[in-house]
């Protein structure tokens, strides 16, 4: 759980190693400065990691990537991730394919061999992927913007994908009949063997694996399009939508209504992605359409704790780092890919007293851990200093998706790239 | 002058015809291009070129004028070899594509593919000597040589096979490979051989160790300024002499390899041609012939060797074709003749387009106009990136293209965006945002219609208002608005409240949304009984002309229970603004009117009237105590 600080990081205050790098301000941030109900909103620093490029993978993939995710490894494994799988989209035929970043037997001398991504099998997929996870080790649930949902397993002896489970226009308009009476399904969420779907159609369909039926559906569960949705606890999950909307609903409960709705203020800006702290599960994270970044305590208020002014335009999608949460990754349509770490900040603070001795920089992580106040609900700009990297340094096209496992990092672009980065915190 | 004409009539030739062409093509040699408009966008592996090469390209925009001078240049050669690179990389693709493809048509279609990249890549590095890096006397020929050797693979096989076989000095071949060294300038691989063909051939040793040394000691042109042309030039003439003295002496007459290979070295052209076979092309003929007699060669005297040296490796036999035509404009300078000939040839746009836009990054083609459009950057800019938006799925790399199209690029951008179709949400804002940013409001506009359009039609009224709230369009949401309170009076609930409640200062983008988010508000209060807030925001909406007068009457009727409530909750002069709105809507019906209502209506009045009267009465009485008191 300690946060992987740089070799000799603990040794120095933040401050100097951020002036160590070359400092770039946030690209200059055009949209209002609006007050969220007297919260705090914090600006940002950007730098640009040219680190991080070097270990950087990339293969161009001719198709637009929608969506990028890495296996899940067994409860037990080791080793870092090394297959994943990529959804295409906007393409006469689209595609899921599984890659593999495996050494594959081609070793270097070094045993550092760094290959690009091989395919290692790919299938057919009607319809734009909208969103994709995996369900366990072997399967992979898809969501389509005809509004199927297909779960795909991919056999791992001969390499192959097939069809396992698809539920037919599981989002549709008016008429389901009818033959383009699908509505995109926007977001998908598993929980094996559940699986949670949402749409463009406002509709919440709640499914389990095995089942050719939906479990439950909440017909007009939202007027407008649901964008995204996560699991908050294993019976209740969060949407967002594009009014700007955060809403918890209880699947325990029969009432078709939500529990709980928060809302960003006033200018009902879309919002587009949803992740929860791992860990602690009050602590919710949004990214909206003008690109910034929310983050909600959801046991207080109904608007988000602090805004970040983050992006320049959509902010696709967010994820905390699975096992390390201090570190969030955030993708745009502005074609940059942001790292956002809360470790030094905290960890700074003991070194600060103790001047950075050895023992105290250990001691020091330890006693954050047990620290109940999370780095991302604080909001004294003047106490926490969020390290911002870009990842991306000459971006041009979208990223349209990434996922985090370990110390790896993929992402997709509609320059029709994915990347990978195997030492993200090297 | 640019004719695309000439692609829409290439376009209608037979596809067998011109399989049959493709099959019968030699690769890596001189080439007939069939041409089909576009036809390139569409092929899979492509599309890493135009993806990478997109990147590139913004680069280069963006690194305007960063540097200036020197390295400047070095900036220019190096984006000139990114994207040679990445041709190289699609061409390895597309070799590896023929290479495992089963089908025979599918094969040579790859092959096609890899026979153009290959001269493209040609093409452009010819380019990037003579234009981008613009090589001087002395280092222009060190260039050409690189070029050459870069290029002609042909017989890259040969000598595999002959310094892979036990005894190479034994081989068929061996003296075709010493030749193809020095012909190519490898004066060292050239010299390794002949070593071995020392030690194999005793009676030979003497000769091999001459030639060795002649070779050894050739001066060749530095790339640094460690010396001068004159100094370069004098060294040549006396190495020149010792050469010509050893052929005259008859030292190599024994062996008619060495001699023929000492008169190369002496640029005799006769003997440079009788080894056509290891040269293949023209090109490399002319390269061999400089390197021996003219390596101080200056940009401006390439042409004259150039022609006499394709017509003399053609020798009338064949005439030149287009890649030929293409290269000798290039070795003359004529840079627009270059672009033309390749607009003409090639099957795509990429290459003019992005070798066009690197040539003016150079500065090099700024006099030339053409009669339409604005110049030839920017037209060729146009057309490729006209042709990336007929592609299903490569229009979002047009954009940027167009971006960089002073002149017409915004007209072209916002006649294409607007075709785009629009399937999902997500694409729908993608678009959304390509335009938001450029400040087309137009198409923002049209856009959002179109989608609040689709919305509506699947009945999502929520979704549509959305839509026309982000395209600030009055007259959509006033229709939007007119369903909602269409589907309430029918049904006499409100759909969509988590929206209605939620409008905020959107709500003033039209009248009738004003009044459909204010009626929702009256109904909140009346839910929240909060009575007296209520019936003054209800009168207020009446009275200050918020309400449409269609629904006056529901607003009154809502009045109703309020002036029924035990509680008395409108003041005496709310109830005459109530009365005053009931005569104004019933006195401004013709009697005609009144007839057709049917006795529902009437009899709505009447309990109104009634109410209204009852409740005044209440007040009056109660407003005098309270004031009594």
């Amino acid at each position: 759980m300690a946060s992987p600080a740089p070799p000799g990081h603990a040794h120095c205050p933040a401050s100097l190693s951020l002036l160590a790098r070359r400092r770039r301000a946030a690209a200059a941030n055009q949209q209002r400065r609006r007050q969220a109900g007297g919260r705090s909103r914090r600006e940002v620093v950007v730098v640009a990691a040219a680190r991080a490029m070097e270990d950087v993978c990339a293969k161009f993939v001719s198709q637009k990537v929608s969506k990028a995710r890495w296996r899940p490894l067994p409860a037990a494994a080791l080793q870092p991730p090394d297959i994943f799988a990529t959804g295409s989209w906007d393409n006469e035929d689209n595609r899921i394919s599984i890659w593999s970043v495996g050494d594959l037997g081609s070793v270097g001398l070094n045993g550092e061999y760094q290959g690009e991504p091989q395919l290692l099998c790919d299938i057919r997929h009607s319809g734009d992927v909208m969103d994709m996870q995996f369900l366990d080790q072997e399967r992979v649930v898809v969501a389509s913007s005809t509004g199927n949902v297909t779960i795909f397993r991919h056999h791992q002896n001969n390499q192959t994908l097939s069809t396992n489970q698809r539920w037919e226009k599981a989002h549709y308009h008016v008429d389901r009949s009818a033959s383009c009476g699908g509505a995109a399904c926007t977001g998908v969420i598993c929980n094996n063997p559940e699986v949670v779907t949402v749409g463009e159609d406002g509709r919440i369909n709640l499914l389990r694996a095995d089942q050719k039926d939906a479990v439950r559906t909440i017909d007009n569960a939202d007027s407008s399009t649901l964008h995204a949705v996560t699991f908050l606890r294993t019976t209740e999950i969060l949407t967002v939508n594009s009014i700007g909307q955060l809403k918890i609903w209880d699947l325990r409960q029969q009432r078709n209504e939500p529990s709980q709705i928060f809302s960003l203020t006033g200018d009902r800006v879309p919002l587009h992605c949803v992740d929860r702290h791992p860990n602690q599960q009050h602590i919710v994270a949004t990214g909206g359409q003008d690109g910034m970044l929310s983050i909600w305590d959801i046991r207080q208020g109904t608007m988000p704790v602090s805004l970040l002014n983050a992006h320049e335009a959509e902010m696709w999608e967010v994820h905390f780092h699975p096992s390390n949460p201090d570190h969030l990754f955030t993708c745009s349509e502005d074609g940059s890919l942001w790292h956002w770490d809360t470790s030094t900040s905290v960890a700074e603070k003991p070194s600060f007293l103790h001047q950075g001795g050895r023992s105290t920089t250990y001691f020091s992580h330890n006693t954050i851990n047990q620290s109940l106040v999370s780095a991302w609900l604080s909001n004294d700009p003047t106490k926490d200093r969020m390290e911002i990297t870009n990842l991306i340094p000459n971006q041009t096209l979208s990223v349209n998706s990434l996922d985090i496992l370990g110390p790896c990092l993929v992402y997709g672009t509609d320059a029709e790239a994915i990347y990978v980065n195997r030492h993200l915190f090297a | 002058k640019l004719c695309p004409v000439s692609r829409g009539i290439n376009s209608h030739c037979d596809p067998c015809q011109a399989q049959k062409e493709k099959t019968s093509w030699r690769p890596s040699s001189s080439c007939v291009f069939v041409v089909r408009k576009d036809q390139d966008i569409y092929v899979q592996t492509l599309r890493k070129l135009f993806n990478e090469s997109h990147g590139i390209f913004i680069g280069l925009q963006r690194s305007e004028e960063e540097f200036a001078g020197k390295s400047r240049k070095t900036q220019l050669v190096q984006v000139s070899k990114n994207y040679r690179s990445v041709i190289r990389a699609c061409m390895e693709d597309m070799h590896q594509a023929a290479v495992s493809a089963r089908d025979p048509a599918l094969h040579s279609q790859y092959s096609t593919q890899v026979s153009i990249l290959s001269a493209m890549e040609l093409i452009w590095n010819l380019c990037e000597i003579l234009f981008v890096e613009a090589a001087v006397a002395g280092p222009l020929l060190l260039r050409l040589l690189d070029w050459v050797r870069l290029h002609v693979c042909d017989v890259d096989n040969m000598v595999r096979e002959v310094l892979s076989s036990e005894n190479p000095s034994k081989h068929e071949l061996f003296w075709n490979v010493v030749d193809v060294f020095v012909l190519q300038g490898r004066m060292d691989e050239a010299r390794h051989l002949l070593s071995k063909e020392a030690s194999a051939n005793p009676t030979s040793v003497n000769m091999c160790r001459i030639l060795d040394d002649l070779m050894k000691k050739m001066p060749v042109p530095s790339l640094g300024n460690t010396q001068t042309l004159t100094e370069m030039e004098l060294k040549w003439q006396h190495w020149h002499e010792e050469c010509q003295r050893y052929l005259q002496d008859g030292t190599f007459a024994s062996n008619s390899h060495m001699e023929s290979i000492c008169k190369i070295l002496l640029g005799d052209e006769n003997a440079i041609l009788e080894k056509k076979e290891l040269m293949t092309t023209w090109y490399h003929f002319l390269v061999t012939r400089l390197l021996y007699s003219h390596p101080t060669v200056k940009p401006m005297e390439l042409r004259f060797y150039a022609q006499s040296s394709m017509d003399l490796f053609l020798g009338g036999e064949s005439s030149p074709e287009p890649l030929d035509t293409i290269l000798m404009a290039a070795f003359e300078f004529e840079m627009h003749q270059v672009i033309k000939e390749c607009s003409i040839a090639l099957s795509n746009w990429w290459f003019v387009a992005h070798l066009t836009d690197l040539l003016d990054h150079c500065k090099l083609l700024q006099s030339h106009n053409l009669y339409f459009g604005s110049n030839m950057r920017e037209f060729l800019l146009l057309e490729y990136a006209s042709g990336l938006f007929s592609h299903y799925s490569l229009w979002q790399l047009g954009v940027d293209y167009f971006d960089h199209c002073p002149e017409y690029g915004r007209v072209y951008l916002e006649l294409h965006i607007e075709r785009i179709p629009l399937n999902t949400e997500q694409k729908a804002l993608k678009v959304l945002r390509i335009c938001e940013q450029r400040q087309m409001h137009e198409q923002v506009r049209s856009i959002c219609k179109i989608m609040a359009m689709k919305a509506l039609r699947n009945n999502r009224l929520g979704s549509a208002l959305s839509w026309s709230i982000r395209a600030k369009d009055a007259a959509f949401a006033t229709l939007i608005s007119d369903r909602f309170l269409k589907d309430y009076c029918e049904k006499g609930c409100f759909s969509d409240l988590d929206l209605i409640d939620n409008l905020g200062p959107s709500m003033l983008l039209s009248d009738r949304l004003t009044f459909l988010g204010k009626y929702r508000e009256f109904h909140r209060l009346y839910g929240e009984k909060r009575f007296s807030e209520a019936a003054k925001l209800l009168l207020m909406l009446m009275t200050a002309h918020i309400a449409p007068c269609s629904f006056w009457m529901t607003l009154l009727t809502d009045a109703l229970p309020l002036l029924e409530q035990k509680e008395v909750i409108f003041s005496a002069e709310q109830t005459y603004e109530l009365m005053r709105c009931l005569e104004d809507l019933t006195a401004g019906k013709s009697d005609k009117q009144k007839f057709q209502d049917d006795d529902v209506e009437t009899m709505k009045v009447e309990m109104l009237r009634l109410a209204l009267a009852r409740n005044l009465a209440r007040v009056i009485v109660k407003e005098g105590t309270l004031e009594g008191s």
